[in-house]
């Protein structure tokens, strides 16, 4: 019986594609590529730390950005996001097929692993889209637009554009609580940071670090919310469908106490 | 600003404006360019949704409720004893741009009471928009009202600044409109609308010479109509939509239920349920005419002159029409497909794309995710088992109605025991 491999990782996608570079130059068949800080309780394995290297990673993303339309490197990229537990082994079954394929060939779109993917990156768009919607900013007293998130995927790195070319002229950081780094930009350019103490800029802190008038703007946002809506219509089915309760926390006007 | 006073008026001119149904952001593509605040880039986004489950894209409001005419329908008309607030024009510009900056919106949707005369109100509106697009550098999206009556050159200037303008006419006949509003002319209604029609096809003309021309209103006109207040039938209201569709190039054409809200004897009394259904009827109504290839009278004529409340507008016409059933889902061309009950715009693309490489049977058809409670009646695919004509018109109706489950059952059931 042949042992099987596992290629840790340090969790980045050079990282993963530097596994998929080890899996082709040691002509390992089908290894398991999984997260380093993932457990690992199975027996007769052979353990391998793979370190990241970006030239190896650049390679295996140029060849495959050859052999690949943009939308169908946007979607595996967002699979990988999706930080789903065993879907580095899907998107790397799914390198193979496109690279063991002549180039421009026509992929059998019944395939299972695109099927897969398909799906995954679709529910990291839709979080996406939702993190753009609901993302609520309140102003700190050193003038930066500050907003802390936790989705269930890591969209961080895909919404960095829309929030760039949307708030060009004022600072702002949002930061992802549960994988503990936000984004920041500072008039110039969006960089990843981490905090030492992210306790400090949640929401209900509002009293010691955001601007007096923030409590104002937050009040009348509320008055807004409450004001639009028409009582003779009610409809809690659709409100909760299109705003499941799992994103209140992050809305300013489900939150705020009269 | 005083903040007590501001919160006041947002909740008095908020609430004033919320019978405007629209909330659309999309369309209006305006890029950040030059470091500016907002980047449209042509989709929408809701950023919250209200108890009553309708998207808040836009701040909404009313530059004021006073108003010199008396509209039966109308909450803000001149003889309702409200109360009554304006708002200046930096506290506009400071409440979008705050709220903008938060992320709670994508821009503003301003309307007004008429004060004084319909020029003078519709030149507040559009200093609001010069102010955000020219002082702020604002690049969100902007929907002004049109003021019935307002001079060509007002609505010029309001389509350089504005991505989407609407005049509301509420009331779909001109004689449910005499009725009701006995102030305002029909005229003053087609006056802006016609002017905005013209000038977005003269920048299109233009634009094709001078690449710089500036843009005029890139998201287009829309209007509302009131259902349910006046006695007037679906067909009129669909045949007037159809003709605000043609005749001025409208995106939008919005129905909305009348919520009762004022003591008159010209109109359904306090306490009237909102027609939700009715409604909901008239925009797939509106889907099948825009997107479905239907015409307005093979849904609503002078025999139908009503749509039906417990099935869709689409399996009623299909019903009256069983000679042109079943239909072979292997063969039938894209219109055809279209007319099926159960099958949607989306599915119609797919069962085209997937029926270049294998005959589709009844699996592969549920795998699309047609609703095959009702096209299973109507059509034929590649299994000998298919439903043969055995029911009449009205029986096959029952079954249907029978084995559905609505989400407005409640409210059918209500509105038939009614007649019975």
């Amino acid at each position: 019986m042949n042992a099987q491999t596992i290629l840790l990782y340090d969790g980045s996608f050079d990282g993963f594609l530097s596994c998929v570079f080890v899996a082709y130059d040691q002509k390992i068949t089908s290894p398991i590529i999984r997260k380093e800080y993932q457990t690992n309780n199975q027996l007769f394995t052979i353990n391998e730390t793979i370190i990241t290297n970006r030239q190896k990673a650049n390679r295996v993303w140029e060849g495959f950005k050859s052999r690949t339309k943009p939308n169908e490197q946007r979607g595996f990229f967002k699979a990988f996001l999706s930080e789903i537990k065993g879907v580095e082994n899907t998107l790397f079954s799914y390198m193979r097929t496109i690279f063991s394929n002549p180039i421009n060939q026509h992929i059998d779109f019944g395939n299972k692993d695109i099927l897969k993917i398909t799906q995954v990156a679709k529910m990291v768009d839709r979080e996406k889209h939702r993190v753009e919607a609901f993302v609520r900013f309140q102003l700190t007293k050193d003038d930066i637009y500050t907003s802390t998130v936790s989705p269930d995927f890591n969209v961080l790195p895909l919404i960095v554009k829309h929030f760039k070319d949307r708030y060009a002229d004022q600072k702002w950081l949002i930061y992802d609580t549960n994988r503990k780094y936000g984004i920041f930009y500072d008039l110039t350019s969006v960089e990843i940071i981490t905090l030492e103490e992210p306790a400090k800029i949640l929401p209900n802190q509002i009293q010691n670090i955001y601007k007096k008038q923030e409590v104002d703007f937050q009040k009348l946002w509320s008055t807004y919310y409450n004001s639009v809506n028409i009582k003779s219509r009610k409809n809690t089915k659709l409100h909760v469908q299109h705003l499941p309760k799992r994103y209140w926390k992050y809305l300013t006007e489900k939150n705020i106490r009269e | 600003m005083s903040f007590d006073r501001i919160r006041e008026k947002l909740s008095i001119l908020a609430d004033a404006a919320k019978y405007d149904v629209s909330c659309a952001s999309s369309g209006g593509k305006r890029s950040n360019t030059n470091k500016g605040l907002g980047n449209n880039t042509g989709m929408g986004i809701c950023h919250s949704y209200t108890e009553d489950g309708r998207c808040v894209s836009l701040l909404k409001i009313l530059l004021t409720n006073h108003c010199i005419y008396d509209c039966a329908y109308c909450i803000t008309r001149k003889s309702n004893d409200i109360k009554r607030a304006a708002f200046k024009i930096q506290e506009v510009v400071d409440l979008t741009i705050n709220f903008y900056r938060r992320n709670y919106i994508e821009g503003l949707f301003l309307s007004s009471g008429i004060f004084k005369n319909a020029d003078y109100t519709m030149e507040r509106l559009i200093q609001v928009a010069k102010k955000l697009r020219l002082e702020e550098n604002f690049n969100g999206y902007i929907h002004l009202k049109s003021i019935p009556g307002a001079s060509d050159e007002l609505m010029r200037q309001a389509g350089l600044y504005a991505d989407r303008l609407s005049v509301n006419i509420e009331i779909p006949t001109i004689s449910g409109l005499k009725l009701l509003a006995p102030d305002k002319k029909h005229e003053d209604f087609v006056k802006p609308m016609t002017k905005v029609k013209n000038e977005i096809i003269q920048y299109k003309e233009e634009k094709k010479i001078i690449k710089s021309t500036p843009r005029y209103a890139p998201a287009g006109q829309s209007t509302q109509m009131i259902i349910g207040a006046t006695g007037e039938s679906d067909w009129d209201i669909m045949r007037s939509a159809n003709y605000y569709y043609k005749k001025f190039n409208m995106r939008r054409v919005y129905y909305s239920g009348y919520v009762p809200v004022l003591t008159d004897n010209r109109l359904p009394s306090l306490g009237t349920a909102v027609p939700m259904l009715r409604e909901n009827r008239l925009y797939q109504t509106d889907w099948l005419i825009r997107f479905y290839g239907f015409s307005v009278n093979e849904i609503l004529n002078d025999t139908h002159k009503n749509l039906d409340v417990d099935i869709d507008p689409k399996l009623s016409w299909a019903l009256r029409n069983l000679n042109l059933f079943p239909v072979d889902i292997n063969k039938a061309d894209k219109t055809m497909l279209a007319r099926i009950p159960g099958i949607g715009m989306q599915s119609v693309y797919k069962i085209l794309q997937a029926r270049k490489f294998r005959k589709l049977n009844w699996s592969h058809l549920k795998a699309i995710g047609i609703a095959l409670n009702r096209a299973q009646f109507f059509i034929v695919c590649d299994s000998k088992d298919f439903y043969k004509k055995e029911l009449s018109a009205i029986s096959l109706k029952e079954k249907i109605v029978k084995n559905s489950s609505s989400k407005y059952k409640k409210l059918i059931n209500g509105q038939l025991s009614l007649f019975s």
